[in-house]
């Protein structure tokens, strides 16, 4: 069972505090769009064996929704952060490099 | 035979003997024997049956992990089956049966299975339940029920309580062992918060038997000297009858404690879960011994060399007056040595290495004791009782040098690390050679949510089997937990042990080596699923070459034991028939719990009323003393209808609907959800939200709105009453409450988190109650106070005043098609406001009505339901909810979805009334039948019911339902199917069956 800190009050919570959420840093496609780019915030989602990017809600806590990098594999936490944000911060980034030297996920590395 | 040694038995209590019954009869044991070593001191060898071929079966082990010894314990609500005879401490008045045989345990027709052993071969249930497939039903099946299984389900309720309990340690330590102690000591003396647990019921582990001595005391005084010094740490608990039962990410840890189970007219729960989170994890697990694999290794008598030590050392128990110990190792000479020592005979030790033990094996011989090496079992004479063995060369094909007259054998094969702990989250093995088994590979823990291990093996569960390194090893453990929390090492020291060395171990997977099938077909590797070398070589020669694939089709390891026995012998002879070495065999996966926990702990408190919370609102105690039939909504109960003296459910629910449209009803509306929307941007996100535009909407107002996912599928509704020009009230459905606050935090923390707007779920805070029907609005004056004519509160409009003396909010909003008024007052006021409507109400028959009243209402008047014309695939265009869709906005959620083709697709089902032609009604599901069938061979269809009730104000059967180009077929006939095949004709037609013009509702 996952241990997450909440990245707004700070608890260090349980997954039976927390729900998932899925995949974090979805750009939204509303009316206009075309087809490919709907389709794909629709559904087409990561699923890597490794570094992972993803929604949370404190949902048992404070109510907050936020974001963990977390390896899928090992689950190890390389951090969490608030959601109101485009892309991972990068202290988070630079200690996913010092496991995974080189890594990628969608757009970041 | 076996019986109780005039003296001796360190765990026992001689003064205080136990009276119990094993299969109807009478015997006795003490205080501090277990279940299995008092039968066996009442010479009751013989315990059970075999899973398979239903043979004889006496005790192998003394611990966790015994495979024979199961039981059915207790009788009524306190009976549970497989209860290990080993784990299971004797109490005055227990009451046990042996199971898994038919008629009795002395007698069982089942072992007609085992003369045809040949026939049950590895993979039999494959190989002989396939065909043909009728025999499954009329033959297999009846006899496979009736014979397999171990142990009864239990019938009654269980009488017992259970609890789950949290706790947060620094340190857990698994094992109460010399080595779990040890590590307590070294961790706790550091500083850190420390939970020790040990599955029996005392401290010490194998070392309290096997001796020894540590800083200069015997090892038992050190272990009494450990258990005080911890006891008077603050920061030590120790738990006895406490097992580590899995481990899990991050540090989690689950804590099996019998807590009276030994005692059980105590007070207070049976089992306790607890459930850990913790920093460092110690497995000070031990280790387990091995069986040895030779012909009739299973006849009751063979044991562990090690169980019959603590049989004869722990219990003052004699397992045989004469006892052949086989060994490959120099541990199982301490067995022959206690037997020797406690006035038994012990007429050889067959030692299979030719070049025989070291210092131990001397001892022995200088007892008397004769030794022969390079020798081993080439079968063991007896039934349900051990009578001989015959000697053979391990080296040889098990030709039969000398026959020897027993009564017991005493087995080792060598020592396996119980690894199960570390392996639970990922820990990984490597095979030691020299003592031939797996070991943790301290380079590759479990890791945690920082990268780092954090579960380190202590002791024997680390390799190490002298007490020496044990004890070092231990010290270690306890000093590496410590340091990894931060903390410096305290001042305990490591303790002296004198090393006892021991000459090397020789793995022996089969006994003798060039054992030929006849003997392999008796030599078992798995006792509980019967499981022997022969089967596992027929495996191997079948093509399985996965560890895991031949478990499964041989089911070896997959008994309530999970092969604590077999698992290492199994694979050991599953690498010698694949020719390759053992660690390319690998082992199976371990998996959580050690041994089997019960339900009930698992449960926990979670049953009956408290199994889940129920949401009640606050009228709900009037509706329980009115007898109400209540249904549930999500987690609510809410009153299907209320039912007079001699009514059906229908009768009242016809009642109900007639007195609402004839005068006034009247409905608990609590559950439904109440959303506060407040901000400057408010307006704004609604429109984002619904389909329709609530930015327009003047305060005082109300307006129905939907709400779709983003893949345009409606799935909430409800009214939005603005209250000022910053805030809205959003109603939800009952069940949607949650869902939708949740939705709506979502968009606006994660997607518009610059938007100014706050939510909040009032739904708990206020009792809202529907007073409806002609007469609602004379209800209403009789309680005085605001004025709630139609020029005052217009249909669709709210006002705050009072009503009766309560503040409140009304709103002229209808579900049934009737004048309404959903009035909210403040939770604590809900049960009075409504006694005081039950009194207005009186002259004019006024009568509560419930949540089927409601739907049949909502249906004749053709509204829709959330979750019945709703299914998660269906569009508010699907419903004819156009008017409700907004052209002018540029975005809503759902608006993009609702473009993609098969969204407009015209051939999509849409919402139609269904009259059928004969009054009935419509069975619920009704699928529309077409003409022709599909690929599969089923009837084709062209449309399904969604809601179909009995209509009491239109006397027949009416519906709602999505059918192909419905709206453009109205008046014709289509017949829908009914359970029994045969099918009921409906006419298409406007789905709002009642007041077509809203003019009753709008007064």
């Amino acid at each position: 069972m996952l241990t997450l800190q909440c990245p707004y009050c700070g608890v260090w919570a349980e997954e039976t505090e927390l729900h998932a959420e899925g995949e974090a840093h979805l750009k939204r496609f509303g009316p206009g769009s075309d087809d490919a780019d709907f389709e794909s915030y629709l559904f087409m989602r990561e699923n890597p064996k490794g570094v992972h990017f993803e929604r949370w809600r404190h949902s048992h806590g404070c109510g907050k929704f936020f974001h963990a990098a977390r390896c899928t594999m090992t689950l190890k936490v390389f951090g969490t952060y608030p959601a109101q944000t485009l892309e991972p911060p990068q202290d988070i980034k630079d200690r996913i490099s010092e496991t995974y030297p080189g890594w990628t996920w969608r757009n970041f590395k | 035979m076996s019986t109780r040694l005039s003296t001796g038995g360190k765990y026992l209590n001689r003064s205080d003997q136990r009276r119990f019954t094993f299969n109807g009869k009478q015997f006795t044991g003490y205080e501090g024997d277990t279940l299995a070593s008092a039968l066996l001191a009442n010479d009751q060898m013989l315990m059970g049956r075999s899973f398979k071929y239903h043979r004889p079966r006496g005790v192998v082990a003394s611990g966790a992990e015994e495979p024979n010894a199961l039981v059915n314990l207790g009788t009524g609500g306190t009976f549970e089956p497989n209860q290990r005879a080993t784990t299971t401490e004797l109490f005055d008045g227990l009451t046990a049966t042996s199971q898994n045989h038919w008629p009795s345990l002395e007698f069982d027709i089942g072992v007609a299975n085992n003369a045809m052993a040949r026939f049950f071969p590895a993979g039999f249930y494959y190989k002989t339940f396939m065909a043909p497939r009728a025999a499954w039903k009329h033959v297999f099946e009846p006899i496979v029920r009736q014979s397999a299984g171990l142990g009864q389900v239990p019938k009654d309720r269980d009488a017992d309580t259970y609890e789950h309990f949290y706790a947060f340690y620094d340190v857990v330590i698994v094992g109460g062992g010399v080595a779990g102690l040890q590590a307590a000591l070294a961790a706790g003396s550091a500083g850190a918060k420390v939970l020790l647990m040990e599955q029996t019921a005392h401290l010490g582990g194998r070392a309290v038997i096997d001796g020894g001595e540590v800083d200069g005391k015997p090892v038992d005084a050190w272990v009494a000297d450990a258990g005080e010094t911890l006891d008077a740490m603050p920061n030590v608990t120790v738990r006895l009858r406490m097992m580590g039962a899995g481990v899990y990410d991050h540090g989690y840890v689950l804590g099996y404690e019998r807590v009276r189970d030994h005692d059980p007219m105590a007070e207070g729960p049976r089992h306790r879960l607890w459930r850990i989170r913790t920093q460092q994890i110690v497995t000070a697990t031990g280790a387990i011994e091995r069986p040895l694999s030779f012909a009739g290794n299973d006849i009751p008598g063979v044991m562990l060399a090690s169980a019959v030590r603590d049989y004869v050392d722990g219990y003052g128990v004699s397992p045989g007056d004469r006892t052949v110990v086989v060994t490959n190792n120099d541990d199982a000479y301490r067995t022959a040595i206690s037997l020797k020592k406690a006035g038994l005979e012990v007429p050889v030790i067959l030692d299979a290495r030719a070049s025989g033990g070291g210092a131990l094996a001397d001892e022995a011989k200088g007892l008397g004791i004769r030794v022969e090496t390079g020798k081993g079992i080439a079968k063991v004479k007896g039934g349900k009782r051990v009578t001989g063995v015959a000697v053979c060369a391990q080296a040889g094909e098990g030709a039969v040098l000398e026959e020897i007259a027993c009564d017991a054998v005493a087995m080792s094969g060598g020592w396996s690390p119980v690894v199960h702990l570390w392996s639970h989250c990922g820990g990984k093995l490597f095979w030691d050679e020299d003592q031939a088994h797996f070991r943790p590979d301290p380079n590759r823990p479990p890791t945690s949510h920082d990268g780092k291990g954090f579960v380190i093996p202590a002791g024997s569960a680390n390799g190490p089997m002298d007490l020496a390194e044990v004890m070092g090893d231990a010290h270690a453990a306890g000093l590496a937990a410590a340091k990894a929390l931060g903390l410096k090492s305290g001042k305990a020291a490591a303790p002296k042990v004198a090393p006892q060395p021991e000459a090397a171990m020789e793995p022996v997977w089969l006994m003798p080596q060039g054992a030929g099938p006849k003997l392999r077909m008796k030599a078992w590797l798995d006792y509980q699923n019967d499981v022997k070398v022969s089967d596992v070589r027929l495996a191997a020669q079948e093509g399985y070459e996965s560890v895991e694939h031949t478990k499964r089709y041989t089911t070896l390891g997959m008994a309530t034991d999970q092969g604590k026995l077999s698992n290492i012998n199994g694979l050991a002879v599953l690498s010698d028939a694949l020719n390759q070495p053992i660690p390319a065999t690998g082992t199976t996966t371990f998996r959580p719990p050690y041994t089997p926990i019960s339900f009930g702990a698992i449960a926990g408190e979670a049953r009956a009323d408290t199994f889940q919370p129920l949401r009640k609102t606050p009228i709900h105690d009037w509706h329980e003393a009115q007898g109400a039939f209540f249904e549930p909504v999500g987690h609510w109960r809410r009153p299907y209808c209320f039912p007079r003296q001699g009514e059906t459910h229908s009768d009242a629910v016809n009642r109900e609907i007639n007195q609402t449209r004839k005068s006034v009803g009247l409905l608990d509306a609590s559950t439904l959800g109440k959303i506060i929307v407040k901000g400057p941007d408010a307006g704004r996100f609604l429109d984002m939200l619904y389909t329709n535009m609530m930015s327009t909407l003047k305060p005082g107002k109300c307006r129905y709105g939907l709400m779709c996912n983003e893949n345009g599928f409606l799935i909430d509704d409800g009214v939005v009453a603005r209250i000022d020009e910053d805030t809205f009230l959003c109603h939800t459905t009952t069940g949607g409450a949650e869902r939708i606050h949740g939705w709506m935090e979502d968009w606006l923390q994660c997607e518009w988190w610059d938007w100014k707007v706050f939510t909040a779920n009032v739904t708990e805070q206020f009792a809202q109650i529907a007073v409806v029907g002609p007469n609602a609005r004379k209800v209403l004056e009789k309680l005085g106070g605001m004025d709630v004519s139609k020029d005052a509160l217009a249909f669709m409009e709210w006002k705050d005043g009072q009503l009766g003396g309560f503040d409140c909010r009304a709103y002229r909003i209808s579900f049934s098609g009737e004048l309404s008024y959903e009035i909210a007052v403040p939770a604590s006021q809900g049960r009075a406001f409504w006694d005081a409507l039950l009194v207005a109400g009186e002259e004019f028959g006024m009568m509560p009505y419930g949540t089927e009243a409601l739907h049949v209402m909502r249906a004749e008047k053709g509204f829709i339901m959330i979750g019945d014309e709703t299914d998660g695939t269906v569009i508010p265009q699907d419903l004819g909810l156009n008017w409700a869709i907004s052209k002018k906005k540029e975005d809503f959620l759902g608006k993009r979805a609702q473009e993609r083709p098969h969204m407009t697709d015209p051939s999509r089902w849409k919402l139609v009334g269904l009259e059928t032609l004969d009054g009935s009604v419509i069975p619920d599901g009704s699928y529309a039948i077409a003409e022709g069938t599909n690929a599969n061979g089923q009837r084709n269809t062209q449309g399904r019911v969604t809601s179909t009730y009995y209509s009491p104000t239109l006397e027949k059967g009416i519906a709602m339902g999505l059918v192909l180009y419905g709206p453009d077929r109205m008046g014709e006939v289509i017949e829908f199917n009914k359970v029994d095949g045969s099918t009921v004709a409906a006419r298409i037609v406007d789905p709002v069956f009642y007041d077509k013009d809203g003019e009753k509702q709008n007064v």
